[in-house]
């Protein structure tokens, strides 16, 4: 029966990198995901089959509890939420290992002769500890993530002098119990638990807030793996405690783990930021902010009907979305307006950063829900070249990632982060609500060039417009 | 050998003690003898697992990061099994039932959450047929 159960969770892992690797192309997506979550229910039922769990009517209590949350928050949230609750659902996991840890770390209080504490010596309580860490950082780190995208709290940076030496701080002092325990000289009590905990907590938050908006994606990106790293650790106190189960968990984490450290790795080069960096928390922006003001910058307002004459005569139309798309859900009307265009003879495509938006690939999403064809979007080291033969730009709520300072000015926050080389193009027309600033807080040279027009207006508004004018042509 | 020393977690009868002292005198001689040692069994599954995930993940287009992410944070759900393994529990560890009770929810949560978001992310793919 043992030798069942342990070859079960084998196929359940069969199951999740199967299905990770159809979710790789999008034909096979989604029975990759399908695949995975039979992957998930298999060792569920594998682990509840072999068990005799004294209080079985909580246990299945708490699993619809948690289903049923699930399920309604899934189908509730809108599609510009999605960002938002995937950090949410991330946190929950990485607070759902940690407790696993703090579950064990009672268990083996109240029960010191259990092989947790004993077995291979002092390393396992350590094992625990990490774990909390882990499961910690996601936990706040996540709550963080969350709270900015969903507006709850301010996208800038929150930067303040000496923080790095107070992260340094606190990250020596967790690192210090941590060693202390292992070395089995330091009593463990709740009571230190609880401070460990405390600065575990602290520590998420502390990295964390000194991200801005612009680098959300990154953040998203890194938290996933961690929370992959938070089960693989659990998994590590299951397995050490005489638990088969803990070999799933530990493969599992250690694929979604790996999976996120590549996604952030992605993002990194994309912003020209250092991985490093990133997990420490913060850019190195102090005094980041770019030169504000300084000239004023002169613009060219346009209004729709001329915009549309100017598309018209294009053969060549490249669209750059942005997070503003999102928040105007303009990408419908976009596609109205592409094929409108096209059927004028315009050839158009869609430019995409890898960090537009608020979550890696949320462009892609959007555009997706709007019917756009995947083969139109071109991601941003294969358009840029084609910049120049392009006729027309339209920037609809994308700023920074089309910003010339990244380029230019090696004091602004966005400094070598690669961008969408727009301005090479013939015409630019940016559409904005208003003439505020971006989500890292700078001014965009972009809007003063020679050959950018800005299309002022609420996003939808304007392109509704647009498509009108062009039918009537 | 293996088989013993790894067994599902069953409830603390007093001959669990017996296991507990033969894995004693196993793990100290583990040094030694050929037997596997858990945490050197963890790490192996740690490094191919993560080498499993660079590869799975390095082909993976731009285009289809959302829906990667969001599913792979569902498959972070696994700490559900975890949660569950946990609660079998010594008599008298009340707090470490809760705890474990909790972390079953929030990760169901996160498991059944993050798979329907992830297909509700896919479904957008689907319907251009392409």
């Amino acid at each position: 029966m043992d030798n069942i159960i342990n070859f079960g969770y084998l196929v359940a892992i069969t199951f999740f990198v199967m299905g990770i690797k159809k979710l790789g192309r999008v034909k096979t997506a989604k029975q990759g995901n399908t695949l995975a979550a039979w992957g998930m229910f298999f060792a569920i039922v594998l682990t509840v089959v072999n068990m005799s769990i004294v209080t079985w009517d909580q246990v299945i209590g708490f699993v619809f509890a948690g289903a049923a949350i699930g399920v309604y928050a899934s189908r509730t949230v809108a599609m510009t939420g999605m960002p938002q609750l995937v950090a949410l659902f991330n946190g929950f996991g990485g607070l759902a290992s940690a407790l696993v840890a703090v579950s064990y770390f009672f268990q083996n209080f109240s029960n010191p002769t259990s092989a947790v504490v004993d077995l291979g010596g002092s390393g396992s309580m350590v094992v625990v500890f990490i774990t909390i860490l882990i499961g910690a950082v996601t936990l706040t780190g996540s709550y963080i993530a969350f709270a900015k995208l969903d507006g709850r709290m301010n996208g800038s940076p929150i930067v303040f002098k000496g923080q790095h030496f107070l992260n340094a701080v606190i990250f020596i002092a967790i690192l210090g119990f941590i060693v202390m325990t292992s070395s089995g000289s330091y009593p463990i009590d709740p009571s230190n638990l609880y401070i460990f905990i405390g600065l575990t907590l602290i520590l998420g938050v502390a990295i964390t807030i000194p991200i801005g908006g612009a680098d959300m994606p990154v953040v998203i990106a890194l938290l996933n793996s961690y929370s992959g790293m938070a089960a693989s650790a659990a998994g590590f106190i299951l397995l050490m405690d005489g638990n088969i189960g803990g070999t799933i968990l530990i493969v599992s984490g250690a694929l979604v783990g790996a999976s996120g450290l590549i996604l952030t790795n992605i993002m990194c080069v994309a912003m020209n930021r250092s991985l490093f960096s990133v997990m420490l928390g913060g850019f190195g922006q102090e005094g980041g902010t770019a030169a504000e003001g300084g000239e004023q910058i002169q613009y060219k307002p346009v209004g729709s009907e001329e915009s549309a004459m100017i598309f018209e005569a294009a053969e060549k139309v490249v669209i750059v979305p942005g997070y503003g798309m999102a928040v105007a859900q303009a990408q419908h009307n976009v596609r109205e307006l592409t094929e409108e265009l096209e059927k004028k003879g315009v050839n158009v495509q869609f430019a995409i950063h890898p960090v537009a938006g608020r979550m890696p690939g949320h462009m892609n999403v959007l555009l997706a829900e709007a019917n756009v064809p995947y083969e139109k979007l071109i991601e941003m080291d294969d358009i840029n070249p084609q910049f120049p033969e392009t006729d027309v730009v339209l920037v609809i709520g994308a700023n920074d990632v089309v910003n010339p300072g990244a380029q230019t000015d090696p004091n602004s926050p966005i400094a070598g982060m690669p961008v969408l080389e727009v301005w090479k193009s013939k015409t630019v027309i940016v559409n904005k609500r208003g003439r505020g600033v971006g989500y890292a807080g700078i001014e965009n040279e972009l809007f003063g060039k020679d050959n950018t027009l800005m299309l002022f207006g609420d996003g939808k508004k304007m392109i509704i417009e647009l498509t009108n004018e062009l039918k009537e042509l | 050998m293996i088989n013993l020393f790894l067994h599902p977690r069953t409830p603390y009868p007093d001959e669990v003690s017996e296991v507990t002292s033969h894995v004693h005198e196993v793990a100290s001689n583990a040094g030694e003898s050929m037997l596997l040692d858990p945490m050197m069994l963890g790490f192996y599954l740690l490094v191919l697992g993560s080498f499993i995930g660079f590869e799975l993940i390095t082909k993976v287009p731009p285009t289809l990061h959302t829906p990667l992410m969001s599913g792979s944070n569902a498959i972070s759900g696994i700490s559900i099994v975890g949660a569950l393994l946990a609660m079998v529990l010594p008599p008298g560890s009340d707090i470490a039932k809760w705890l474990a009770l909790s972390a079953v929810l929030l990760a169901t949560i996160n498991v059944v959450g993050g798979f329907m978001v992830t297909d509700r992310m896919l479904q957008m793919f689907n319907r251009k047929g392409k």
